[in-house]
Parts: structure tokens; C-alpha cells; sequence
């Protein structure tokens, strides 16, 4: 059942030739919790520098907590960042930002949402939720849009789309609405397609067809995404670029085969060495030691944030945040093992 | 050796009119042997979870048990009263779901919630079920002093690990986990994992582990049994299903699930939606998405059973086939 | 919309304000006289000629009572509806939009909230120099719709951060589209129940006002019914078909529009419902 066909057409490397697609510089953001007596500062992103090519898709990992949807959001302008830049086809996105600029943006960053069975209005059919960006975008005259929403629908596998166009939320599987909610992504014409754990809440089966969907449609309109998730096989089955999250700091980032055939970062071996991979297991598998409990947002130790869980950890990880430092072609890692 | 957990031909269906149910589990046989693990794989919908809530005892009313047997060290536990099967639980047979958050109670302290299951199975004393608890903490390695703490104040991992060490502290000899790994990250999930794994040498427990996370199962368990549509479709040893998967539903399953390590290549999945158990085709339930497809047979036949002498058996009319071929020319 | 035709508390409601909806629209046709016709003997008796017998001032009881149920209909309904409007601007609007906005359309709500109803309703009507429905439902209108509007606030919260509010957000979707469109169709069921709830509260609040005699006592309604037949110790002379009859009406009325009400919020939240 394996189709031996490898992934065509890999990009160029990033900001080499082309702009890129979003380009991100020290992305911070900090949320205040608690009650007016005990307010702490929880730093959910801590200056990450990422930037993503035309046509390019990177993979962002972590486990909970790590801020990789904090990412998406950002990016996304559901939330306001606290401080860094970002970038969208070479256009900062300024700090005050008027209705026509964020409309603006919109058009061209998209989001795909986690959970299908809250991110649609269950009081509107597939046609409305489809139809609505290219209204709201002034993408389509209002003429073509009934054609264009049913070209949508047949490009995201939901045919034909007369049968699925008056259909309500409830009338749909998930991963019936989960294309839905690609659609209504694509309605916008995006350049950046922002993907939350598009596949987690479904079904097995499902998710390497709406994976399988996502990368043709990538492919097909040379759209750039940003896909989020805990799960590493599916990063790095989709990804050209992975990039790997932890306590809201970029620990490692590169190459797909580099990061994963090669891991660098401690943290990184250990999420590799933590997935399941029968091929490795069958084959004699080291035992697994993990230590600590995961990071406390509020209450980061100075350092580096693996520190107290890293078997490799020295006296320096304590005292200073290291840089990012390059390991590889387009890799870089950020540990005083690779200072 | 008889073994300690036998399910034969169990059907179990859905539903508040007793002669109009839908059958979600229909005719599962199953094996566990003493101290073996059995994976449980499958989508929503398979019937695995209510299989597993039906071995356990747990089950209740709209589910009931149709027909069929689970047969606990050669007692029929299906025919003992509520009393009998109420001192079973636990004791002998004991179970962990996956929201753990529903199991502990909210308002009690977790070690006071390890005197209250001991105390309803005769243990009344206080210091022995601390003692106890204190032991389990230390297999499960949750630090001591979370024992006087409330649920709320464990992280999703710590509680369960919580959940399991008061799945054991009666030593049942058959443990039932319900996608016990799933809501928590990979880290925490492999840890727990691998601490079960030390558990069971130790004390020797069987263990059905119903997952849909196929490739973990395949590292955790003995044998592995492949659910589909209330049916259990395959069953092998694990590694021999990994390297050779043979229905159809196990192998596109199986292709489902992007290797972590390996080059990129693209995957070709499976099509179409777990069916709707009500409307469910006349031959085999898979027919309309097999790729492997007999036109003629598999719509209107039902796949028989075939066992091969390696431990291994499969539902599919492809190796139903062979398997005549074979006893004609031999 | 099916669920609530096989409520029995929803069709019992139902039936009870089409019975009274019903009485006050042919009330010519049913009531044998005009209600304010005092040319009859006073103090009479139930009798084939009076139905329920004549007031001390000489009226047909029961054209009153038929003629009294346009007026609570009114005011409940004409009240539900006026409340109703101002809560879901005033809540929702605050709910969604936030910040600064918000802050000021709570205080203000808040102090309406904290305003005394009884005492300011008295107050209010004893000082109007014109009296009658109008003003009752101006006065009723005004100190009664902010306990709802937080209710509706807190419910435009809860959606606000919805995934599928973010994702029209992400659609381009202006503020004031998103609050019409996505937001109050799904609060559709708080917003029927809160309109019940309203028009309940007006109803029992009017009847309040004009047995108080804050109405316009020439006006025939229940609650005026029942203060002339306080002013005249209905009571000490045995008149209880005056006393009990207006009353009886209002309570059904009453309960008609609640059990709309919880039909409504069953309904709307499953988790209410009673299996």
C-alpha cells in the first residue's frame, strides 16, 4: 500500500532566491494571569526567529505547552504579539494596525483550525462558510462565486459539490468538515496557510487523507504553511523545514532529514527516542530515560528551559540563554554542547 | 494452561429497546494468556471500548451483552450476580480510561481514594492501604507527598500514573486500559508506557490495551488484535503483523501511519468513512473500501476465519481462498 | 424547533397565551357588554343575565375580566419585547466588543441593575402626572432589563472565543456581521426564554402597579380589578369572584409565559432536560 513516489518539486532554500513568505524575528508574547494580588507573567513565546519560503512547509513541534499554537495565533492576529517582528511578504506588520490592514493580512494568511467540530457555525450550511471570504475579500464578483465555492469544494474532495453545499456542520463527518474548513481557507487565496493540528481529532485513517490533501493543494498553488503538532512522524511527513519547540523557545531548527535522521538538540533526541517507530524497536531499541516535569510557564529558570531535565546539563545552561548556532546546511541548534 | 481471560463469540449491542439494539461488537472471540499483552487496535466506532468495557464488567444499560461469553480464569463472569461481580472488580480485574480526570474523585485526597477502594474489598485498615499506596507510588515513581494532594493539583501524566497505581493496588491479575496514553504528550506518554511494561514483569498482570495508535502497539504488546465495524479481523503476534500485515484494513491501518525516521514518501492511505453500524453492507463490513476487493464475494459473503498454525488468523476472503487451495493440492 | 412542539411544558404554555391571545383579540364578540357600562344593579350575584355577577359599582364582571385580559397581554408582551431589544444590545454588544466599551455598557447596566425596581417603580408612577399603559411599560422597561443583559453579556463572552467566531474573524468578517450573524442566531434560545421571562415580569409587575392604584384606575384591567374591589372590601361583603377571578387570570397568564420560558431553556440546553 506504499507508493514509492518521492516528493516533488522541493523548493529552493529559503531567502535565498525569493523572498520568504513570512519571516519572523524575536516573537515574543506574555500574558498576564491571576488575580490583581498575585499576577504572574507567563512568557508563552520567547523570541523566536523563524522564517518560511514560498512554497515551503515547516513543521513546528512540541509538546503541550511549548507555544507552538501560541505561534499560530500570533501569526494568525487572533492575538496581538507582545514584541518582535513579523513579516509577510516582506510587508512588517505594524504595531497599531487599522481594520484594512488586518483585512489585509487576512487575505493572505489563512488558518486551518484543530477541532472540526467547534470551528464551524452550526447554524450555517458549507455554502455560506465557503462563500464568505471571497464576499468579504472582494476576490470574486458576486456573479462567479457559486462556481468558485463549487471548484473549492471539488478541490478539497468534497464531491459533488451540489450534494454538499446545503449541508449543515452536523450533517458531516469529521473529516468532511475539516475539507470544509480547508475550503473555506482557500476561498481567501492565501500565500500562508496557518495549520493547528489540523488531523488530531480525527480518526487514523482520516488524517493521512486530509495530510495527503493539505501537501496536493501546497504543492498545486505553491502556498507556504506553517503546520503545528505534537506528533512527530506527521511533521516530518509533511515538512521540509521542522522546528522544534520547547517552554516557548526555539531549541533546534532545520531541514526535515537533518533534524530527524540527526538530531542535535537534547530535547530533540528525546522526542525522537519517545515516539513510536516499530522499525527501530524490532531492531533493538535503547531504553528510554526521562526525567523532570515539564516547564512552568510562569516560573522559567534563567537558562536555558531543558536544563532541568537534560542529561547533558552543565553549569553554563543556567546562567545564559545560548544562541542559535549553525550545525548544518540550514541547521541550527540552540545548546552549549554546539557553542 | 487455560487462560486467564477468554472471550467467546460475544456480541454486544446498543440501545434502549431491547429488540430493536444496534450491535456494535459482533462475534468476538478473544484469548489473554497469564501475564500477556494484548493490543486492541481500531477507529471510533470498531466496538473496541465497549469490548473492553464488557470484559471489565463496567458495562450498563442502553449496552448489553446479546450473546456470547467472557469466560475470567474458566468462570463465566457475565453470570455471576452484581455482589460477585462487584468483589471481581478491582480485585481481579481492573480497568483505566482515559480522561483520568473522570476516575479520581475531585473532592478527596488521592490517598484517601486508595483506603476507599481497598476498604469496599475487606481491607479496612487505614496503614495498610497507606502503605500499599505508598508502595504503588513508588513502582508508578510519583513522589509520596502527592498522596495527601487533590486531583486537581496533578499534572494529565501524574494523574495518570495515579489512576494506574490504584488500578493495582488489589494485585488484580488481568489490567484493562482504555486509550490511557492519549490525551498526553509523547514524552510523558513513553514513560508511562515503559513503567507499565516494568510493572507487569514484576507482577505478572495481563493486559488488553485498546489503543488506535497502531504503531505504539506494536512496540508494547505480545499479539495484536485489529478491529473493524465489531469484528476482530486479524490477530497476530505483533512483529509478524507489523512486517506482515494480511487483511487489507490492517495493512492500509498500518500505511496510515507516517514513519517516524524513515525517507519521505508519500503514502497512499485509505478511502472512504468507518461505516455506519446500522447500515452495515451484507458480505464483509470493509468491502466498500478494500482495495483487494473479489467483486462478487466479498459484498455478499462474510469472510470465514482462517488460522494459520503460527498463532496468527485472519477474516478476509483472500486468505479463505488459500487456504482451500492449499487443502486441495495437499 | 421540533423538540420544543413535543415539550409539554412548551405546549402548555403555548395553549394558555393562544387561549388569552385569543380572548383579548374577539373580546367584543365574547364579552356581553362594555366593561365599563355601570348601568347595572351593583352587587348581583353570578347569574345567567351576569355571568360572574356585577361590581359594587353596578359592571359586568365578566366583560371586565374579557376586556381586562387586552391589557396584560399588551403590557407583557409590548414590555417582553422593549426589554428583550435593550438587553440584547446592551449585552451582547458588550460581551463581544470589550475593552472600554465594555466597561462603561457594564457599569451602566450595573447601575440599573442595582437601582431598586419596587421602590423606583412606585416612585415613578406616583410622580407621572398621566397615567395609564404607556407609561407603565416605559417604567417597567426601564428597571427591568438589566439582570438579562448580564445574563446575555456573559453568554456573548462564551461564544466570542468560540473556534468558529475566530474563524469568521479570519474570514474577513466585520465586527457588527459577526455579532448579527454568528453570534445572536446562536444564543437564539437564551433570547427566546429571556423574551418570556420579560413579558412574565411585566405582567405580574403591571398587575402589581395597578392594584396599587399607580395605573390609570378608569382603565379596565385585572390588577384595577382588583383595586376597586380593595377599595370597596370585597372581601368583608363576601364578593370573592371579584377578589379571586382577576387574580386567578393573572397567575395563569403569568404561568403561561413561564412555562414558555423553561420550555425554552430546556430545550435550548439538553442538559436541563428532564429524560
Amino acid at each position: 500500500m506504499v507508493s514509492a513516489t518521492a516528493r516533488q518539486g522541493a523548493p529552493a532554500p529559503p531567502g535565498q532566491t525569493e523572498l520568504p513568505v513570512l519571516e519572523v524575528r524575536g516573537l515574543t508574547k506574555t500574558y498576564s494571569v491571576g488575580k490583581f494580588g498575585q499576577a504572574r507573567t507567563v512568557r508563552a513565546l520567547a523570541g523566536i526567529d523563524i522564517s518560511v519560503g514560498k512554497g515551503e512547509v515547516l513543521g513546528l513541534v512540541g509538546e503541550s505547552g511549548s507555544g507552538k499554537t501560541t505561534f499560530a495565533r500570533t501569526i494568525a492576529l487572533l492575538e496581538r504579539p507582545t514584541s518582535g517582528e513579523i513579516k509577510v511578504l516582506g510587508e512588517p506588520l505594524p504595531h497599531r494596525l487599522t481594520q484594512r490592514r488586518l483585512r489585509r493580512h487576512r487575505s493572505r494568511v489563512q488558518m486551518i483550525f484543530q477541532d472540526p467540530y467547534t470551528s464551524l457555525d452550526p447554524l450555517h450550511t458549507v455554502r455560506y462558510a465557503v462563500s464568505r471570504p471571497l464576499r468579504t475579500f472582494g476576490l470574486v464578483p458576486r456573479a462567479a462565486q457559486a462556481e468558485a465555492v463549487a471548484q473549492l469544494l471539488e478541490q478539497v474532495g468534497l464531491v459533488p459539490p451540489s450534494e454538499f453545499l446545503g449541508r449543515y456542520p452536523y450533517q458531516l463527518s469529521g473529516g468532511q468538515r475539516q475539507r470544509v474548513g480547508i475550503a473555506r481557507a482557500l476561498a481567501a487565496q492565501p500565500a500562508l496557510l496557518l495549520a493547528d493540528e489540523p488531523t488530531s481529532m480525527l480518526d487514523v485513517s482520516i488524517r493521512l487523507n486530509i495530510m495527503n490533501l493539505l501537501l496536493d493543494l501546497q504543492q498545486q498553488r505553491s502556498l507556504s504553511m506553517v503546520f503545528v503538532t505534537h506528533d512527530l512522524a506527521g511533521a516530518s511527513y509533511m515538512s521540509d523545514q521542522i522546528a522544534i519547540l520547547y517552554a516557548g523557545h526555539l531549541l533546534e531548527r532545520g531541514p526535515t532529514k537533518a533534524v530527524m535522521g540527526e538530531p542535535r538538540h537534547p530535547y530533540t533526541q528525546l522526542l525522537r527516542q519517545a515516539a513510536p517507530d516499530p522499525s527501530e524497536h524490532f531492531g533493538g531499541r535503547r531504553r528510554f530515560e526521562a526525567r523532570g516535569d515539564p516547564p512552568d510557564l510562569a516560573n522559567l529558570p534563567p537558562g536555558c528551559p531543558f536544563a532541568p531535565r537534560c542529561p547533558f546539563a552543565r553549569s553554563e545552561c543556567t546562567e545564559a540563554l545560548p544562541s542559535l548556532r549553525q550545525v548544518g546546511p540550514g541547521h541550527q541548534v540552540r545548546c552549549v554542547l554546539y557553542a | 494452561m487455560a487462560p486467564l481471560l477468554e472471550v467467546r463469540d460475544l456480541y454486544v449491542g446498543y440501545g434502549w429497546d431491547k429488540r430493536n439494539l444496534m450491535t456494535v461488537v459482533r462475534g468476538v472471540s478473544l484469548s489473554v494468556a497469564r501475564g500477556e499483552v494484548i493490543g486492541l487496535a481500531g477507529e471510533s466506532g470498531c466496538g473496541k471500548t465497549t469490548l473492553a468495557m464488557a470484559v471489565a464488567g463496567l458495562l450498563e444499560p442502553p449496552g448489553h451483552v446479546v450473546k456470547g461469553q467472557v469466560l475470567f480464569e474458566g468462570r463465566d463472569l457475565l453470570g455471576l450476580s452484581r455482589d460477585e461481580q462487584r468483589a471481581l472488580r478491582l480485585a481481579e480485574v481492573s480497568m483505566v480510561f482515559q480522561a483520568s480526570m473522570n476516575v479520581l474523585n475531585p473532592v478527596m485526597r488521592v490517598k484517601d481514594q486508595f483506603h476507599d477502594a481497598m476498604a469496599a474489598h475487606g481491607v479496612k485498615s487505614a496503614e495498610v492501604s497507606l502503605a500499599r499506596a505508598r508502595e504503588l507510588f513508588a513502582a508508578v515513581k510519583l513522589p509520596e507527598r502527592f498522596l495527601d494532594a487533590y486531583p486537581h493539583q496533578l499534572s494529565g501524566g501524574m494523574r495518570q500514573r495515579a489512576v494506574i497505581a490504584l488500578a493495582l493496588c488489589l494485585r488484580p491479575k488481568l489490567l484493562v486500559l482504555d486509550e490511557p496514553t492519549t490525551a498526553l504528550d509523547v514524552v510523558v506518554q513513553r514513560s508511562i508506557v515503559q513503567m507499565l511494561g516494568d510493572l507487569r514483569k514484576e507482577l505478572g498482570f495481563g493486559v488488553i490495551f485498546v489503543t488506535h495508535d497502531l504503531s505504539l502497539l506494536v512496540e508494547i504488546a505480545d499479539r495484536v488484535a485489529i478491529m473493524y465495524a465489531g469484528q476482530v479481523v486479524e490477530e497476530a503476534p505483533a512483529q509478524a503483523l507489523y512486517e506482515e500485515p494480511r487483511h487489507p484494513y490492517t495493512a492500509a491501518l498500518m500505511g496510515s501511519f507516517p514513519p517516524v525516521g524513515a525517507e519521505r514518501q508519500r503514502l497512499a492511505g485509505l478511502a472512504g468513512q468507518p461505516p455506519d453500524m446500522r447500515q452495515l453492507p451484507a458480505g464483509c463490513a470493509f468491502s466498500p473500501r478494500c482495495p483487494k476487493i473479489i467483486p462478487g464475494t466479498c459484498e455478499v459473503l462474510s469472510p470465514t476465519e482462517t488460522h494459520d498454525g503460527a498463532g496468527r488468523r485472519v477474516s478476509c476472503h483472500l486468505y479463505a481462498q488459500q487456504a482451500e487451495e492449499v487443502a486441495q493440492v495437499g | 424547533m421540533r423538540a420544543l412542539l413535543r415539550n409539554r411544558r412548551a405546549l402548555a404554555g403555548a395553549s394558555i397565551l393562544a387561549f388569552f391571545g385569543l380572548v383579548a383579540i374577539f373580546a367584543p364578540l365574547i364579552a356581553p357588554y362594555s366593561p365599563t357600562d355601570i348601568n347595572f344593579t351593583p352587587m348581583l350575584g353570578p347569574s345567567a343575565k351576569h355571568l360572574l355577577g356585577t361590581t359594587p359599582q353596578g359592571q359586568d364582571i365578566f366583560s371586565q375580566l374579557v376586556y381586562g385580559s387586552r391589557d396584560s397581554l399588551e403590557v407583557g408582551v409590548i414590555t417582553g419585547a422593549i426589554i428583550s431589544a435593550v438587553q440584547l444590545v446592551m449585552g451582547v454588544f458588550s460581551g463581544y466588543a470589550g475593552g472600554w466599551v465594555d466597561s462603561v455598557l457594564s457599569s451602566v447596566t450595573n447601575v440599573f441593575l442595582v437601582l431598586p425596581g419596587l421602590v423606583l417603580l412606585i416612585v415613578i408612577t406616583s410622580y407621572v402626572t398621566t397615567k395609564g399603559v404607556p407609561v407603565i411599560i416605559g417604567v417597567l422597561a426601564v428597571t427591568g432589563w438589566a439582570w438579562g443583559a448580564r445574563v446575555l453579556r456573559s453568554q456573548a463572552i462564551a461564544l466570542r472565543d468560540r473556534p468558529f467566531v475566530e474563524a469568521a474573524r479570519m474570514s474577513g468578517e466585520r465586527r457588527w456581521h459577526i455579532v448579527v450573524f454568528n453570534i445572536v442566531p446562536n444564543m437564539f434560545g437564551v433570547l427566546v426564554a429571556n423574551f418570556f421571562g420579560a413579558a412574565l415580569y411585566a405582567v405580574l409587575a403591571e398587575a402589581g402597579l395597578d392594584f396599587l392604584g399607580l395605573g390609570n384606575i378608569n382603565d379596565v384591567s385585572w390588577g384595577t380589578m382588583l383595586y376597586w374591589a380593595q377599595s370597596a372590601n370585597a372581601m368583608l361583603l363576601g364578593e370573592w369572584v371579584y377578589l379571586l377571578l382577576p387574580g386567578l387570570c393573572i397567575l395563569l397568564l403569568g404561568t403561561g409565559f413561564g412555562l414558555l420560558n423553561f420550555a425554552v431553556d430546556e430545550v435550548a440546553d439538553p442538559r436541563l432536560r428532564r429524560v
